[in-house]
């Protein structure tokens, strides 16, 4: 690390830079009054969150965090937004309850992180274990030895979810 | 503090799930609609799954067990948004609205 210290620096870079995604992508998401730019920010939240991933020396769920959420979560969630109507209205006569709520949502957010970034930042972790193998290759020899019984269940939780959403979207449909 | 060894550091990584948390929190009492509501549970989702990546990066002796937890939370929460946004559809399809303050049938 020392002998190529532009390396590290290039590194730390391309870090912050994933940090800055990241935290962008969440306040779009929350903050943008129309719901279609709420969904590309959770989009641009969850690329962050790969980058991140993949700093945490798991290559493999980056990817699939890029697969299931962006590819599969947020097309979900634009297909609800193009069958509704889901744009915030904002309401003049209810312009002073809504400030009054926002305050309260964003006191209680602040006080969350508060509170919780500063219990992890300040308790004493235990020092970093010896790391044993993490590869892609132990990944999978674990889900089909140890946690074969999760694996199966979560394949059956997926099933039902699929037939639950149609048979829940289904009803009501009038034929024209 | 060395700022080129921010990321081999796991108090990043925690605050960020932290600051991922409370925005979720903030979207889910502040939005006015079901589809924003379901967006910050997501957000919550995913700080939740940083979470389980940092201790399992960085205090756990095993690392595979995080990431085989973070998958099961990812299937989880596609499963999540499938049944979500089917009551959605059949919400619009029965009150013509998504808005929480509308869908007060049960209202006392």
């Amino acid at each position: 690390m020392s002998t190529f210290p532009v390396s590290a620096w290039l590194i730390a870079a391309i870090f912050g830079f994933i940090v800055t995604t990241t935290v962008a992508g969440a306040l779009i998401a929350v903050l943008s009054r129309r719901i279609i730019r709420s969904v590309a920010g959770l989009a641009l939240c969850c690329l962050g969150l790969a980058g991140l991933y993949y700093f945490l020396n798991s290559p493999f769920l980056a990817l699939m965090e890029i697969l299931i959420y962006i590819g599969a979560v947020c097309v979900t969630i634009i297909f609800g937004v193009m069958l509704s109507e889901p744009d915030e209205v904002a309401p003049a006569e209810q312009r002073g309850r809504e400030r009054w709520w926002g305050g309260i949502a964003l006191l209680v957010s602040l006080a969350i992180f508060w509170g919780v970034s500063r219990l992890s930042l300040q308790g004493r972790w235990p020092a970093p274990a010896p790391a044993a193998d993490g590869s892609v290759q132990a990944i999978g020899i674990a889900l089909l030895t140890t946690y074969s019984l999760p694996f199966e269940l979560i394949s059956l939780v997926l099933l039902v979810a699929i037939l639950g959403a149609l048979v829940i979207a289904r009803g009501g449909r009038t034929p024209s | 503090m060395n700022l080129a060894h921010l990321p081999d550091q796991p108090g990043v990584y925690l605050a960020l799930a932290a600051f991922l948390l409370s925005a979720g929190i903030y979207g889910l009492i502040r939005r006015r609609t079901l589809i924003g509501m379901l967006i910050s549970g997501e957000l919550i989702f995913s700080a939740a799954a940083l979470n389980f990546m940092t201790v399992n990066r960085f205090m756990a002796p095993n690392p595979a067990v995080g990431q085989i937890f973070v998958l099961f939370i990812m299937g989880l929460a596609a499963a999540e948004v499938a049944i979500a946004l089917s009551i959605i559809i059949a919400v619009y399809r029965n009150y013509r609205s998504i808005h929480s303050q509308e869908l007060s049938e049960l209202n006392g």
